[in-house]
């Protein structure tokens, strides 16, 4: 026969379902949304940190700098505008800048951005061919791997390319790229993009026969890495006449995940409300119980039960509580997770579901539970001075 | 096995000072304690269970000398060497008639062995309740439910049992029957009847009336 304390403690939670739900519920949802911030945090910072990965500037088009990094390194919005190749190639010659890799793009294809490159691009990400092989001639094209997945891309395949960034309306029936290469999952931003040379670019908006001028040409930016800190300062002011600009990965990202931080910073002191709330409901849950039940807890003094024994009784109820109440928390973050990773991948095809448990959230975990017991621990003292011969009279 | 002597108890610094009769039994013995409401029936019984101690006198019960007890000490020896029946049956409502019965030998060895769990079904089956053992509490009449504190207050043997007031809700078919059951399941120890029920005052020879100018 099991009547273990634990045993005990489970069956009278169980006797009581509809206030061990409520604070179930307090709790999960409580450590549910730190655990939610605290994935969503991390996998955005990694997401951010990897694509950065050497890119000390990018020179673009003269707008906003954060649109500049947004969608040059990350692909999540849409560039500024696009700016000479030539005069490009001019800031790249700079003695303060040691290399730089452009980048030109305007179409796609099923929603995933076709970007004509250098071979450079797929070997700063580390990107290591799959099958096939890189592109060489115009309208070859190598797949990142979630691209191939996800529009089922084999080594052959043909395709036209769309007017836009996500738009399906304007396609370029006339130019056809083929695939001739497919990329292994790199964890950068070349998994969802299409690439191919950038005179695959230039070309499908020319008209049959047109020839294009050499100094016209136009790229959308370029990414640069720096030979001498002092590029920082010096480039952005040999673009002052210029239709372009340098802007700072780092700075800007740092901007922008200090305004998401104070969105979170709010979202966190919610949560942490509902958890505070949710302790309180443990702390009148043992309370209650202790009132609502006393005569019980009277009665087992009679038959051998010591007050220890009972306060354990009672902490182990506060105890299960928290337990469950932070791994239905944990549950509900990954829940949440996966609905936000389907969201973010149709949105920007980034992939955001790792499920692993963070060391931060073990430490939340931790804490939800400690403070779980402490807040059932404060009552379950009254159980120590419980008048056996007093409460068996009131009965 | 109960021996009490010069027993004078008084709740806080306020209350009446009460005189117990002294009395005493030995094992096997079955005895009265008869008398009126206010004459102290219930805290000479609390007195005898270690759950109030008293200011002067003996109280020896199943070799334990109570008023020098430590708390923990008669906490083990309740469990171990009391069966009490209350008069109002006291269940723990979430666990099943059957966990409530094994409940003392969990509470004081941490386990319930194979044999007690044995006895309690024959137990159950002599007192015709053997069909609720998987029962709540709350679903029991309050004929089963004194059964079943019966068999509760038994089951581990205990060497002195205390019953308060066990026919005072009862007919006279059903109280001679309930008193039936507590003098056949209890032969092997020491019976204390605590009472106010004038229908059982002939029911044993040894009978200790309470004088309510005592208490």
């Amino acid at each position: 026969m099991k009547l273990s304390l634990l045993h005990q403690a489970w069956r009278n939670l169980r006797a009581k379902p509809l206030q061990t739900a409520l604070s179930l519920a307090l709790l999960g949802f409580g450590v549910g949304m730190v655990s939610l911030m605290l994935l969503t945090e991390k996998q955005v910072n990694d997401a951010f940190e990897r694509n950065i990965k050497d890119i000390d500037l990018v020179l673009g088009a003269k707008g906003s700098p954060l649109q500049l990094i947004l969608a040059n390194v990350y692909h999540i919005d849409a560039p500024t505008g696009n700016i000479n190749q030539r005069a490009a190639e001019k800031v790249l010659k700079h003695p303060y800048i040691d290399s730089g890799i452009p980048l030109a793009y305007g179409d796609n294809h099923e929603g995933y951005r076709i970007v004509g490159t250098e071979h450079s691009y797929v070997a700063h990400y580390g990107a290591t061919l799959a099958e096939g092989q890189l592109w060489e001639a115009p309208y070859e094209v190598t797949a990142g791997a979630r691209v191939a997945e996800n529009l089922g891309l084999k080594i052959g395949d043909t395709f036209f390319s769309a007017h836009g960034l996500k738009d399906q309306t304007d396609i370029h029936t006339n130019k056809t790229f083929t695939v001739v290469g497919i990329l292994e999952p790199s964890g950068s931003v070349v998994d969802q993009l299409l690439l191919t040379p950038m005179e695959s670019i230039w070309y499908v908006h020319m008209e049959d026969g047109e020839v294009m001028d050499p100094e016209a040409r136009e790229i959308t930016a370029m990414l640069l890495k720096k030979r001498n800190p002092l590029a920082v300062l010096t480039i952005p002011n040999t673009l002052r006449d210029t239709n372009m600009q340098v802007a700072l990965p780092a700075i800007e990202v740092n901007r922008m995940t200090q305004q998401f931080g104070l969105g979170t910073s709010a979202l966190r002191a919610i949560a942490m409300l509902i958890m505070a709330l949710s302790f309180a409901s443990i702390f009148i849950s043992v309370l209650d119980n202790i009132r609502a039940r006393r005569h019980e807890l009277a009665l087992m003094r009679t038959m051998g039960g010591t007050p220890g024994t009972l306060y354990r009784l009672l902490l182990l109820e506060g105890g299960l509580l928290s337990v469950a109440g932070t791994a239905l928390g944990l549950v509900l973050s990954r829940v949440g997770m996966t609905v936000l990773s389907q969201v973010v991948e149709a949105q920007f095809h980034y992939d955001v579901a790792a499920m692993g448990v963070l060391g931060s959230e073990w430490a939340l975990a931790g804490a939800a539970i400690l403070v779980g017991l402490l807040a059932s621990a404060i009552p379950a003292r009254r159980s120590l001075r419980l008048d056996i011969s007093r409460t068996l009279s009131e009965a | 096995m109960v021996q009490v002597q010069g027993v004078q108890f008084q709740y806080g610094e306020e209350g009446p000072r009460m005189t117990f009769p002294d009395f005493s039994c030995q094992p096997g013995d079955r005895m009265l304690l008869l008398g009126q409401s206010g004459t102290g029936k219930t805290t000479l019984l609390h007195l005898l269970c270690g759950m109030l101690k008293a200011q002067a006198g003996t109280l020896n019960v199943a070799g334990q000398e109570l008023r020098t007890a430590s708390d923990r000490e008669l906490d083990t020896w309740r469990g171990q060497a009391l069966g009490v029946v209350f008069q109002r049956a006291h269940f723990v409502q979430s666990l099943t008639i059957q966990e409530n019965l094994a409940l003392p030998h969990q509470l004081t060895q941490g386990r319930v062995p194979a044999e007690v769990l044995d006895r309690m079904d024959s137990m159950l089956d002599r007192l015709g309740i053997a069909h609720r053992a998987e029962a709540r509490p709350h679903e029991l009449s309050m004929g089963e439910q004194q059964r079943a504190s019966i068999a509760r207050a038994l089951l581990h043997k205990p060497q002195v049992v205390f019953a308060d007031e066990p026919t005072s809700a009862l007919d006279d078919h059903n109280a001679s029957a309930v008193m039936d059951i507590l003098d056949r399941e209890a032969a092997e120890a020491t019976l204390v009847v605590v009472t106010h029920d004038q229908r059982l005052k002939d029911r044993y020879p040894h009978c200790v009336t309470l004088n309510p100018t005592q208490a």
